[in-house]
């Protein structure tokens, strides 16, 4: 009963503690308040840009802790929170649109450390400040703009096939098509089978009429609501990136929701506006040969036309049905002032489908006046279940003649602010929602309270860390110096892997590991007091130290297994605060068996074993 | 200081039945609270906006609330949140306003109203459905922690424990959940995440008592179910009390300096730790000999862990 490691144990319990600390070296750097200036939709920022930056922030006195050139992008390092909100300002008028800058922090870790994969541990939101939203994707909103895409087609595909209906219906789950007689519905089930092969089609006779149904079978559906989360997703994460926020997350959560986390926000409500909004663009010819005021008085609208109202003075217009070119054709946009009148305005990039359709349109009508409408989804209200009512809003904002043929790109004018006109540039840019979205849940901390709640998290850990250390070496002595050390590289321990797994730490998370601390020493009170168990019944003291070790374990294992079964059905159930609380909870499970068992019994062996003991200090 | 340890004779199960009126009259009155009292949700159940807001001094709730019900929330709840310059405002979903864009108009008010700077701490809005979800899956996240420990065990140990550690859990969350509803404090997620670390802790308190006892069937052949149940509950007790010191130690700590959000987590645990200690030395301990467990039971078979006699 030598009660010593074998080498190569020892060596173990020397190799994890030194990779655990290393790896959690990072966290001790210290952060700095940062602004990363970015180009938008990964652009590079130019270098002529980055001069700007510099020659306005020494022009306005402000010091610059380190400039942190990244080629594509640029980090300003600041000393202080205020010279970083100082600078924010000063950055906000040099920098052209399609650069944008954001608030963030930057850890002074060194390359090397780095180079090693070395990185502080990612701070929740609760810690650092921010907003954090859960959207809700309108499914029933995209199923049923699907169904009526599809309704046109129905119309057009039985129009050039020359198969003559009634009327064509569509609701919820489908779309009705009625005819004459038989031998037209038969006609329009194989037309219409043969165009349209992945929907449903079945035939009905009711009431002296004859029907074709076409109806969205599950395969369809789950496509349509999986392009309408995928396509929301790809939408809001080029709005997210448009504002310009450091490290924002965007990710499906479930099979309809959206969680959006963008540290650092300090202004929540024009976040959610441009989340939400739906607005964009289209361009029509204006209907010349009616008055549009009679139109509106007598009701009694041209067909091939449609009722618009002119934003600025509110008077009536006719426009063409058919749409030169819509919001989903134009592939950039930028907001700025015309020339001429000094309006704001928006300079519009087309594809190169929308920008023949443009030339082609506009070559034949020179002369002739072009309308832009505004289009936006507004929430007017809510109905008894709470789900937003919508109202799609329909304005024209500008008319003007077509004095040349246009191309690709060209200017839009008629918006009532710069602010809007930015905002519609940047709703342009990052492209339509496919389907409407409610935002279910925000969670804003103000960056104070992120500072406070880091503050008070970890002085509650050190004092309760301190309290435990000291109860222990009164109680056990040596031994509770062995409990103390396994303690703390059990907090090396839990810093580095969450480091590591670059999991986030949130302020339940620092309670989990609180809560490890108390319940980590369990392990060294168990084998101590069989230690002295042991003794009591006249054991030797290196038999006392053996059979502790040796009898202790099944019990520690069973108790420690059962507490990470009950962490990771938290895990896996929980949701956000939860979540974090169990992360830290099953690490700190997994750490502190190795340090308080391993860890405790080397440093036993090396003080006590291999010679006479007469007596323990336990 | 002197050790716990020195042999102990407590007789702990010769008071079983004083204790165990004890519980079931805690239970009981725990159970009545819950069913009519109920418990005091947070927004995270129930939906609904919570609007925290520093002021650069003290803050006049008076005043506040007043600016509020001028401005249509006549319904708005207005309280001090930690210090005095901290309000905390809240208010239950609406309907006819876009939720999401209640505290903005609130803030609003708020900056208006105010002669200094108001700073916008925090704002937390949750959707009446995913409240409901938070709520459904919370209930799911204890029940299926339970079933798993109940399995864990009665392939461990016997089915007998497996029931008497599950009573004693159920025994520990009923009387946690009863003081949050007695005392009508606000039960949100963290809450429901120290009832269920509550179910963690006190299950490992549990299975250390049931290791002995498990051993000492093994070791002692001498002495009924109740004499070995008493010498593994007096040979267990200083690590009992020595464990639940030291987590009671971080969990005040946590409790005094870890600020207003965690102080009900905090207070959860605190009250499970201590509703957890007891109930290992006398629910679960009580239980698994009401339910008549004897020496034959835990004789090892030829594979110690496959234990499993269920009828």
């Amino acid at each position: 009963m030598l009660n010593q490691y074998p080498l190569w144990k020892n060596l173990l319990v020397v190799f994890v503690l030194a990779t655990g600390l290393f790896y959690a070296l990072p966290n001790i750097y210290s952060q700095d308040p940062a602004i990363a200036v970015s180009g938008v939709r990964g652009a590079v920022v130019e270098a002529s840009v980055k001069d700007k930056v510099k020659q306005a922030l020494d022009k306005a006195g402000i010091p610059v802790k380190e400039m942190e050139d990244k080629g594509a992008s640029l980090l300003i390092h600041f000393s202080s929170t205020t010279d970083q909100q100082k600078a924010q300002r000063v950055i906000a008028e040099v920098l052209p649109e399609s650069v944008s800058y954001a608030l963030t922090t930057a850890a002074n870790v060194p390359d090397w450390l780095i180079g090693m994969g070395g990185q502080p541990m990612n701070l929740g939101l609760d810690l650092r400040g921010g907003i954090h939203v859960l959207i809700d994707v309108d499914m029933d909103a995209a199923i049923k703009d699907k169904v009526e895409a599809y309704t046109g087609d129905v119309r057009s595909t039985l129009r050039s096939n020359k198969v003559r209906y009634l009327t064509v219906k569509a609701d919820d789950l489908g779309i009705d098509i009625k005819f004459k007689d038989a031998a037209t519905r038969d006609k329009a089930e194989e037309v219409l089978g043969n165009e349209f092969r992945n929907l449903g089609v079945e035939t009905r006779d009711a009431d002296g009429a004859y029907y074709v149904r076409l109806t969205l079978p599950p395969a369809e559906i789950r496509a349509i609501k999986k392009f309408a989360l995928q396509q929301n997703i790809t939408t809001i994460r080029n709005r997210v990136n448009a504002l310009g926020v450091a490290e924002p997350l965007v990710q499906q959560q479930g099979d309809r929701r959206i969680v959006v986390e963008l540290p650092g926000v300090q202004d929540p409500t024009q976040v959610k506006n441009i989340l939400g909004a739906t607005a964009t663009l289209e361009y029509r010819l204006v209907d010349t040969e009616h008055d549009a005021l009679d139109a509106k008085n007598s009701g009694k609208i041209p067909p091939g036309s449609r009722l618009y109202t002119v934003r600025e003075d509110g008077r009536p217009i006719l426009l063409k049905k058919r749409v030169i070119v819509t919001g989903n054709q134009i592939t950039d946009a930028a907001s700025g002032f015309d020339q001429r009148s000094g309006s704001p305005m928006v300079t519009v990039n087309l594809d190169s489908k929308g920008a023949r359709r443009m030339r082609n349109v506009t070559i034949d009508n020179v002369g002739k006046p072009m309308a832009v409408v505004f289009k936006e989804n507004r929430v007017v209200g809510r109905d008894a279940e709470g789900k937003p009512i919508k109202r799609l809003v329909e304005d024209v904002i500008s008319v003007a003649n077509i004095l040349e043929p246009l191309g690709a790109r060209f200017q839009t004018t008629g918006l009532d602010s710069p602010q809007e006109a930015h905002e519609l540039a940047l709703l342009l840019r990052a492209g339509a929602l496919a389907a409407p979205i409610d935002i279910v849940e925000e969670r804003t901390i103000g960056p104070s309270l992120g500072q406070e709640n880091i503050d008070q998290g970890l002085n509650s850990v050190l004092i309760g860390l301190l309290a435990v250390m000291i109860f222990m070496v009164v109680y056990y002595k040596v031994f509770g110096l062995f409990a103390n050390a396994a303690l703390l590289a059990n907090l090396v321990l839990i810093v580095a892997i969450l480091s590591l797994l670059q999991a986030t730490l949130t302020l339940p998370g620092i309670a989990g590991i609180v809560l490890t601390v108390g319940m980590a020493v369990d392990a060294n009170v168990l084998i101590y007091e069989r230690i002295r168990e042991e003794l009591r019944v006249g054991s030797t003291p290196q038999a006392a130290i053996h059979a502790g070790y040796e009898k202790a374990f099944s019990t520690i294992m069973d108790a420690n297994v059962t507490t990470l079964i009950a962490a990771i059905v938290l895990f896996s159930i929980g949701s956000g605060p939860v979540k974090g609380f169990a992360v830290t909870l099953a690490i700190g499970i997994v750490t502190s068996m190795f340090t308080s068992i391993v860890g405790t019994r080397a440093l036993t062996n090396l003080v006590y074993g291999g010679k006479r003991v007469k007596k323990l200090a336990i | 200081m002197r050790t716990l340890t020195s042999n102990l004779h407590f007789n702990f199960m010769g008071k079983r039945k004083l204790a165990m009126t004890f519980s079931i009259a805690l239970v009981v009155i725990s159970l009545a609270s819950l069913l009519t009292r109920g418990l005091v949700f947070g927004i995270d159940f129930t939906g609904g906006t919570l609007i925290e807001v520093g002021y650069s001094e003290d803050a006049d709730l008076e005043a506040v609330r007043a600016a509020l019900a001028g401005n249509g929330f006549a319904e708005a709840q207005v309280q001090q949140f930690g210090t005095p310059r901290d309000v905390l405002i809240r208010l239950a979903p609406r309907e006819g306003v876009k939720s999401s864009e209640l505290s903005d108009k609130v803030f609003g008010i708020l900056s208006e109203q105010s002669p200094g700077k108001v700073e916008l701490r925090r704002v937390e809005f949750v959707g009446p459905q995913v409240g409901d979800e938070l709520t459904e899956d919370g209930a799911l996240a204890v029940l299926v922690s339970l079933m798993a420990i109940l399995m864990y065990v009665a392939v461990r140990f016997e089915w007998r424990f497996a029931v008497g550690s599950v009573i004693a859990l159920v025994h520990d969350v009923t009387i946690t959940l009863g003081f949050f509803s007695l005392f009508q404090m606000e039960f949100d997620l963290t809450v429901l995440a120290a009832v269920l670390a509550v179910i963690g802790y006190s299950l490992n308190d549990t299975i250390v008592v049931f290791d002995r006892i498990r051993e000492n069937f093994r070791k002692i052949r001498k002495g009924d179910s109740e004499e070995i149940i008493n010498t593994s509950l007096n040979q267990t007790l200083a690590r009992t009390i020595v464990t639940s010191l030291t987590t009671l130690i971080v969990l005040i700590a946590l409790f005094i300096l870890g600020g207003e959000i965690i102080h009900n987590f905090s207070l959860a645990l605190i009250l499970g730790v201590v509703v957890g200690t007891y109930s290992s030395i006398y629910v679960a301990s009580s239980a698994v000999l009401m339910l008549g467990v004897s020496k034959a039971d835990l004789m090892p078979v030829q594979k110690e862990g496959v234990i499993d006699d269920m009828p």
